[in-house]
């Protein structure tokens, strides 16, 4: 097990002990974060849009081409967005701080 | 005193909706009752990663199981929902038992239309609804097996496309002139002909299915022009039927859907319905319609779960939807109809170009291949009912959110 450091739309703070091997998208479904991720991780619809802490950046990779282009459409996308589906949750995330973005 | 919501139908929408209900802060009790043995999933994987056997079942299922108990959320799997009774605001079960409620949500989506030809109750014929039909057709796509799809829809594509990528032979039978003829222009149904044929599907359109030959397993598959076709498997995806018997039977207005307003509301105050199943108003659309798709289960099932806590969010959506086939990610946006002018944006030889619809030369619907750019401006530019000039809106080289 693996901590995610969480913001959410309101701007509380939470922590959540990840599953390790499924994405970041479903740790947040299971855990009950306002996310709609309508197309259940095939990175067709951009919304489980959230944005990782400028500190992670690095170890979290960079985005995919697919998942670039539905990013750049969006109006409220930063340097740091991701599509939580599209990062897959390892231990080496332990500790990963992110903010969930609004909803568009 | 508590008040009951009962949730009838486990499905996307229902399960949306309880999310949303305990999201919002419901702290009544909740009954969802599903003839399903699963807890609510995801239908799309069904027909593309499930299949294709990269996503386990578990993946799809919107909460894990643990998250119904701790939520006390009374979820009752396996279980019918055979009537309800207005007036005395109870239901009643397939194991006998009366519910009562206080507020009723009708979350009853779609079944497949079967066909009535002869030998189609032949070992082997399946269609594709839940995750059980799509464990037996798994288990069935041996490489090497003749596979025939009854029905060129986006279903029986998506299927078309896993079972060649298995080694399987495929045949495609479309009752109609062309492939996806229901959601897409004749342009974009000619290019996935063609993809599905590089790839080695037989695509026969114009094609009535008469029948079923076999000794117990199917092992033909008879058209009406006399052909026939070998077949060890064969899936039929001819579209779905809304369940909407119940609320009928329980006196609510059905027409092609169970009749809602702008909020999910049906003709009893005291009932919503949401999902697969509905005949909604679309203010944004200017008409009434049925859909079926995720991301009107998902947002009516919101609006029904915000009234029935007392607050009221109009229901207005342009619908979307996306399928998968091959490498091609298809990604659609409004309601195309026929007689609407059709502007191809880039080229289909680069498997990368979208359909673009005007009506009038209001921009109303895309079909986006490859294209996630124009998918996403086409978002916003259908909903704002934004006018293009066809012939600035052929140009791939200028991005759509700039015209
Ligand atoms: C193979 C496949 C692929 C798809 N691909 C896509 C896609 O790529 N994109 C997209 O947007 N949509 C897709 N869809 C459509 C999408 O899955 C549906 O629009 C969505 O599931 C609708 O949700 P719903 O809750 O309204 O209905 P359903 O998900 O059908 O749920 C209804 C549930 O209610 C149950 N039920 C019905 N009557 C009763 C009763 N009386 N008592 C108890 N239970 C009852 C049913 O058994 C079912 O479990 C696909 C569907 C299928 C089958
Ligand atoms: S869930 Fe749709 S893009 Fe991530």
């Amino acid at each position: 097990m693996a901590k995610i450091l969480i913001t959410n739309r309101e701007g509380e703070q939470s922590e959540i002990e990840g599953e390790i091997g499924i994405s970041v998208m479903e740790n947040l479904r299971d855990n009950d974060y306002e996310l709609e991720a309508i197309c259940g991780g095939q990175c067709s619809c951009a919304t489980c849009h959230i944005y990782i802490d400028e500190s992670w950046m690095e170890k979290v990779g960079p985005r995919n081409d697919e998942e670039n282009e539905l990013l750049e459409e969006l109006e409220c996308v930063q340097p740091g967005s991701r599509l939580s589906c599209q990062i897959e949750f390892t231990e080496e995330l332990d500790g990963l701080v992110l903010t969930i973005a609004p909803d568009e | 005193m508590t008040q009951t919501i009962i949730v009838v139908g486990a499905g996307h929408a229902g399960g949306q909706a309880v999310a949303t209900l305990r999201q919002k802060g419901f702290d009544g009790r909740i009954i969802m009752i599903g003839d399903e043995p699963y807890v609510p999933y995801e239908r799309p994987p069904l027909s593309k990663a499930v299949l294709a056997g990269e996503l386990e079942v578990e993946r799809t299922f919107l909460k894990k199981e643990a998250w119904y108990p701790e939520k006390q959320i009374d979820f009752r799997p396996n279980t019918l929902v055979t009537s309800f009774d207005r007036r005395a605001k109870t239901v009643t079960t397939s194991h006998g038992e009366n519910l009562a409620y206080d507020k009723l949500l009708l979350a009853t989506g779609t079944r497949v239309r079967k066909l009535q030809a002869p030998g189609a109750k032949l070992e082997n014929i399946f269609y594709l609804r839940d995750i059980d039909d799509t464990l037996s057709i798994r288990k069935q796509m041996k490489p090497g097996a003749n596979v025939v799809i009854v029905g060129g829809g986006y279903i029986g594509l998506e299927v078309a496309a896993v079972a060649v990528k298995l080694g399987c032979h495929v045949t495609v039978l479309e009752g109609l002139d062309r492939v996806m003829s229901r959601v897409v222009a004749p342009e974009v149904s000619e290019f996935y002909d063609k993809v599905h044929t590089d790839a080695g599907v037989i695509i026969k359109t114009g094609m009535a299915v008469t029948g079923f030959e076999g000794q117990g397993k199917v092992e033909r598959v008879t058209c009406a022009d006399d052909s026939s076709f070998p077949a060890d498997l064969v899936v039929i995806g001819v579209g779905v039927i809304p369940n909407v018997e119940l609320a009928a039977e329980g006196d609510l207005a059905v027409d092609n859907g169970i009749v809602v307003d702008e909020f999910c509301q049906t003709s009893d105050e005291n009932i919503w319905a949401v999902g697969d199943c509905t005949n909604h108003p679309n203010a944004l659309l200017g008409r009434r319609l049925r859909l079926e798709s995720v991301q009107n289960a998902v947002d009516q099932a919101k609006t029904a779960a915000n009234a029935m806590c007392g607050e009221l969010k109009e229901y207005a959506e342009i619908p979307w939807f996306w399928s998968d086939q091959y490498d091609l990610k298809l990604q659609i946006v409004g309601l195309s109809e026929p007689g609407d002018e059709v502007v191809i944006r880039g080229n289909p030889a680069d498997r990368k170009f979208s359909a673009i619809y005007l009506r009038h030369g209001k921009f109303v619907a895309i079909n986006a291949i490859n294209m996630i750019k124009d998918f996403m401006a086409a978002k916003k530019l259908i909903a704002e009912g934004k006018h293009l000039d066809p012939v600035k809106a052929a140009d791939a080289e200028v991005a759509l959110k700039d015209m």
